[in-house]
């Protein structure tokens, strides 16, 4: 290892403090939040809050839990997330395990019939339309099944089903198994890292996903969280809706409305940075398509 | 020489085996039923709204049991056209069409170089661990929905109470309109896609890099080769194909675009330029009942996107790069 000049050195210096400052920036607006959710009402009138919180109280947070339509949007998002997760993550390995066999009659035109979804979309209103048609509209599985077979992440299951050595199925198929059992015992217990990257990917789609429950949910009950959020976001200076949302004064609201948004992200931020080592796998796997 | 040339012919048939049909099934039924499912779920979800897109060209209407019936529709004026013609006469649908292209073309020349560069800008970095942080920290906001970035875009720059205009005013400057005003709300839009986006997308160029031989470092060093020599050199060569392939797709998508971002970011005084094709289809088609018009407007969307796709495709293939299928 050759001793570094001292102009390299300074270099990687002028590197390290960009990073910190491109880290700042992805920070900052959070720790905005975090501070204003945790600061009193009279400096938050005041304008007076940057990035540590003033006059601390934890207030807003005892509010937002004893609103309950938060509390209820927050629980039924939860269980969508994990219903959707499992559902979709079934589907994705019923689609991608047949895929790989290559002695598969009909798989090219499978294959053919599944790429051209990703690329040709019928549109909004006409998937809107078909929800109405088959009674999905206001209806809480509207959530669940038009949006439980993501190709894209079908394709990187696949990728990462290829990547299992033949000669296992194949040894497994001359002792007599069947493809279930080679599916079960061989295909899903080998492919916990991509199951960990799907899982993550379609559970952040679910949590943060809010456009199909803006277009096919009426009904307030069912709201995901996240539409529950844009609509507090939309109201933002409609003070009756305000107070009906149970923000009684405006310091106080700007703090809730803080709250809510840090206490519906926390579940992700706190989840994401363990599954690291997979997502990357996943993004990897998903740019290099077969 | 003519009667030897007909006794060199091959004289080996090749058979093509016929399947036995019930014991190939038999044998393989279970990959079929394991697939019925998805298949099924593809066909209904995908495939029966492929036949919905009529609409476009035909009068909206319930038949008599009140049910929606795209087949027995009566035909639109115009041969069919009607809703185009409408579509391009509406002064909405124009500025929503040209907000999609400029906005995403504007996200194109910004996000599509910032991935890149802070890929460069980590390599570089002397410490392992330090960098790791780093990475996590720029993976974070692209773990934000739109509704959260929405409310964070509020937070920091509301006329009044947002962060970035209470400090110009302690230091004595004027407000800035950052989404009030809609050129300004452009920016902001794009900044917030950067911000969201650009630490996931470096993650594909991290592997590329990650995939170039040391050796070609070593060798340059030995030349004499500085850091930013080594960068031009070797790792732009070594991400060129990845940065292709990216951009010709990334060029294909330019019509695309969902409604979760701008609806999230966008208010009423910056409709202007910030109502795109999609929030257009929701505001004027589900919430307005316009479903011919809107639908026509959507297909439009469709069938340009497809193109563009398969145009895109079809030049990474002829520079000789992967295609994405």
């Amino acid at each position: 290892m050759k001793i570094k000049s001292k102009k390299a050195v300074i270099g990687d210096w002028v590197f390290v403090l960009i990073c910190l400052i491109v880290s700042l920036i992805c920070v900052l607006p959070m720790l905005n939040l975090l501070a204003k959710s945790l600061s009193g009402s009279e400096a938050l009138v005041r304008n007076e809050v940057y990035l540590i919180p003033k006059g601390l109280n934890f207030d807003a947070y005892e509010q937002v839990f004893r609103n309950q339509k938060y509390v209820w949007s927050f629980v039924w998002t939860v269980i969508l997330t994990v219903v959707c997760t499992f559902v979709s993550l079934t589907m994705s390995t019923l689609c991608a395990y047949p895929l790989i066999f290559e002695r598969l009659k009909g798989r090219n035109a499978i294959n053919v019939f599944i790429t051209i979804t990703m690329f040709f979309n019928a549109g909004a209103i006409p998937n809107y339309l078909l929800m109405q048609k088959m009674g999905l509209l206001d209806n809480p599985l509207v959530l669940i099944i038009p949006s439980c077979l993501s190709v894209y992440n079908m394709i990187i299951m696949r990728s990462f089903f290829y990547g299992i050595p033949d000669s296992l199925r194949e040894s497994a198929e001359i002792d007599g198994a069947n493809f279930f059992q080679i599916l079960w015992k061989i295909y899903v217990p080998l492919s916990k890292p991509v199951m960990a990257t799907l899982a993550l990917f379609y559970a952040v789609g679910r949590w943060n996903g809010y456009g199909d429950a803006l277009m096919y949910v009426k009904e307030e009950k069912f709201y995901p969280l996240q539409l529950y959020l844009f609509n507090i976001m939309n109201n933002s200076n409609k003070m009756e809706v305000a107070t009906q949302e149970g923000f009684s004064s405006p310091g106080l609201a700007a703090s809730m409305k803080a709250a809510v948004v840090m206490f519906s992200t926390i579940p992700i931020l706190m989840i994401y940075p363990w599954l690291q080592r997979f997502f990357i796998q996943g993004v990897t796997l998903g740019a290099v398509k077969e | 020489m003519a009667k030897q040339e007909k006794l060199a012919e091959p004289t080996i048939k090749i058979v093509k085996r016929k399947t036995d049909w019930r014991a190939y099934f038999k044998r393989y039924w279970q990959l079929y039923a394991l697939l019925a499912l998805p298949l099924i779920y593809l066909f209904v979800f995908k495939y029966v709204p492929m036949t919905y897109v009529q609409i476009a060209f035909k009068k909206f209407m319930l038949n008599k049991n009140k049910q929606i019936n795209v087949w027995t529709m009566p035909w639109a004026k115009n041969n069919g056209f009607q809703y185009y013609i409408k579509a391009f006469r509406d002064r909405d649908f124009l500025y929503a069409l040209r907000n999609t292209l400029v906005l995403n073309l504007k996200d194109l020349i910004i996000g599509f170089p910032a991935p890149i560069i802070f890929a460069l800008i980590l390599n570089e970095l002397p410490f392992k661990g330090y960098k790791k942080v780093v990475q996590t920290i720029a993976y974070m906001p692209h773990f934000l929905s739109w509704v959260i970035i929405g409310s964070l875009s509020l937070q920091l720059f509301a006329q009044d109470a947002g962060m970035i205009n209470m400090l110009l005013e302690k230091m004595g400057f004027e407000h800035i309109k950052f989404i009030s005003e809609s050129s300004n709300w452009v920016r902001t839009y794009i900044g917030w896609g950067v911000w969201q986006s650009f630490g996931w997308n470096s993650i594909v160029y991290l592997a590329a890099i990650a995939g170039i031989s040391p050796d070609l470092y070593e060798a340059a060093a030995m030349d004499g080769a500085g850091r930013f020599q080594k960068m031009w050199h070797i790792t732009l060569p070594g991400l060129k194909p990845t940065i292709v392939v990216l951009l010709i797709m990334n060029l294909g998508y330019i019509m695309g675009g969902g409604m979760e971002r701008p609806m999230a970011l966008y208010n009423n005084l910056v409709m202007d330029k910030a109502d795109v094709i999609a929030t257009y289809v929701y505001r004027v088609g589900i919430r307005g009942s316009q479903f011919s018009l809107t639908t026509a407007v959507g297909l439009f969307q469709s069938l340009i996107g497809v193109i563009l796709i398969l145009s895109a495709n079809f030049v990474s293939r002829k520079l000789g790069e992967r295609g994405i299928w």
